[in-house]
């Protein structure tokens, strides 16, 4: 089927963004850290305030009123969460408390049930801190071994070295759909794919692209699949965990406490079904409630819209800024979303990134929590500006006229 | 100079730039000198980790008074670096340990002692005074 896109009405989007109108250092912002968080729409941030003026109360608590209200509330995200994945059930959606958690979950809980000594883990040569060392602290206690899909100098995987590693020791191949340091949108189906030949179930890391890119966990077939509230434009301390019902079912509890049980005695406690038996403790009720407002707020936009906006607005960046001399581009893969991550010859990036701040422009500066990737480009760091729907490409010419202005003054 | 009298001294010669660029620029030209450090001490024995920026760090003790080299990998940093060295350099270690750097503040360069910058420059300043304080009771 054909995708009819609608283009974004620009100006419309960016009045749903308060805060796009303050002045940082005296200058109009130009916020290019959409990687690291998005900003919030009218909608979401009405959304908190209604949350707590009119219904806040526990969930899945008590029998009186707001009790109810706010519960039936955090179920309607959980129902608006399976539908914008295509999720079978709805309680294969656990509500975590983002990305980092969702990982620390099945590290733990999968590798309890299914991880023993010899065994293997599959991540890639791209994946940000989170999707490496919940593995390593599962390899370290188990005595299994953790294997690393190697990536070229474009920042793009190498599926043959894939292929090779997979092998009847594989136990779980986890892997980042968009690279948060590099923008390479990876080839997921296909390494989803090739992992079930094997039988091999794989955890996609969704956290940069699920703002980006229309995702059918049902399609891809993907057994777990995670990411955060905060990076699509819900608040942060929200995160979803995806997975498929036999595995999930087949994994023992992740926290002890209230919510995840069934029966509690000092012999013996028997745990809630799914998805309570995941989600211990009272939970962030309100950015719960509120994801479901931005989730709302995407499907207005139409996830599809959105992507079209902002891969044109990634290519107009991309050659704007290989017109500047000495900047390289890191990360050129062929399909890439969102990220424009580069360095200048003779130039510390966090010089970069100061001087940018000064002009109201917000970059990220570093290793983006993706140490190994540095390594391998064998740089201290990156700039990186990170898109999203609002951003546009007024944005684009104040960050290269800012960049060129920072590089006069640091070359 | 006593360390206060250097401060003030610094505070007076950045009343004279009147934005933020001009203070950037003359920040980023003392960034540009000479290396501060020779390169045999730009050792992981001497290194400060920033988060972003590495700042190198070398102490001696010199009749009495305490004398820093350091330098830093990002531009900026080792401007802020060197002003940092200007002020703390070359007195006692008790000078050094008591002495309250309040000219960062009133430059308006605040943000770069914060520890989000992650620059190294805030553990640097720890660093110079836990030198002192350990020279100190030697």
């Amino acid at each position: 089927m054909e995708i009819k896109l609608k283009k974004i009405n620009i100006e419309k989007v960016r009045a749903d963004f308060p805060l796009l109108k303050r002045e940082v250092n005296g200058k109009p912002l130009v916020y290019l850290d959409n990687g690291a968080t998005t900003q919030k729409p009218q909608v979401v941030i009405d959304a908190i305030t209604n949350y707590y003026s009119d219904m806040n109360s526990n969930v899945h608590r008590g029998v009186h009123y707001l009790s109810q209200i706010s519960t039936d509330a955090f179920e309607v995200t959980r129902r608006k969460v399976q539908e914008f994945i295509n999720a079978k059930d709805d309680f294969e959606i656990i509500i975590t408390k983002g990305t980092t958690d969702s990982i620390n979950l099945v590290a733990s809980c999968y590798g309890k049930a299914f991880v023993l000594e010899g065994d293997e883990i599959i991540i890639s040569a791209m994946e940000h801190h989170s999707n490496i060392v919940p593995w390593q602290m599962l390899c370290e206690e188990k005595g299994a071994i953790l294997r690393v899909i190697p990536m070229n100098e474009n920042g793009e995987l190498d599926l043959e070295a894939y292929k090779n590693l997979l092998s009847d020791k594989t136990k779980l191949v986890s892997i980042t759909y968009v690279s948060n340091s590099l923008g390479t949108i990876n080839p997921i189906k296909e390494i989803i794919d090739l992992a079930h030949t094997k039988n091999v179930p794989v955890f996609v890391d969704a956290a940069q692209a699920i703002q980006h890119i229309a995702i059918d966990v049902q399609a891809l077939d993907v057994d777990f699949l995670a990411f955060s509230g905060h990076k699509m434009y819900a608040p942060t301390g929200v995160g979803v965990l995806y997975g498929k019902k036999d595995l999930l079912n087949a994994m023992p509890p992740y926290q002890g406490g209230g919510d995840m049980i069934k029966d509690v005695t000092f012999e013996k406690t028997t745990y809630n079904e799914l998805p309570f038996k995941f989600e211990a403790g009272t939970p962030n009720i309100e950015a719960g409630i509120c994801l479901a407002a931005a989730i709302d707020y995407i499907n207005d936009l139409g996830i599809d819209n959105i992507k079209a906006y902002e891969d044109e607005l990634l290519e107009y960046a991309t050659t704007k800024i290989k017109e500047i001399p000495g900047v390289r581009l890191i990360g050129e893969a062929a399909q890439k979303s969102s990220v424009l991550s580069f360095v200048v010859d003779g130039v510390h990036p966090y010089d970069i990134g100061v001087l940018l701040d000064k002009l109201g422009i917000a970059v990220r500066t570093g290793h983006h929590c993706a140490q190994p990737v540095m390594d391998q480009f064998q740089i201290p760091g990156t700039v990186r500006a990170s898109l999203a729907v609002y951003n546009t490409k007024e944005d684009i010419d104040t960050f290269i006229a800012g960049l060129t202005r920072a590089l006069n003054m640091l070359l | 100079m006593t360390i206060n009298e250097i401060q003030d001294e610094l505070i007076e010669d950045f009343a004279f730039y009147g934005d933020w660029m001009e203070k950037y620029e003359y920040i980023i030209q003392l960034g540009k000198e000479v290396p501060l450090i020779d390169e045999q001490y730009k050792t992981d024995r001497f290194i400060i980790k920033g988060c972003q920026s590495k700042v190198w760090l070398f102490p001696e003790v010199v009749d009495g008074k305490v004398f820093f080299k350091a330098d830093s990998d990002a531009v900026i940093t080792k401007g802020l670096v060197s002003l940092m060295v200007k002020v703390l350099s070359g007195h006692t270690a008790k000078e050094i340990a008591e002495a309250d750097l309040y000219f960062i503040d009133q430059i308006g360069l605040k943000e770069h002692l914060s520890p989000t910058r992650a620059n190294g420059l805030l553990s640097m300043v720890k660093q110079m005074k836990m030198y002192a304080i350990a020279l100190q009771n030697r």
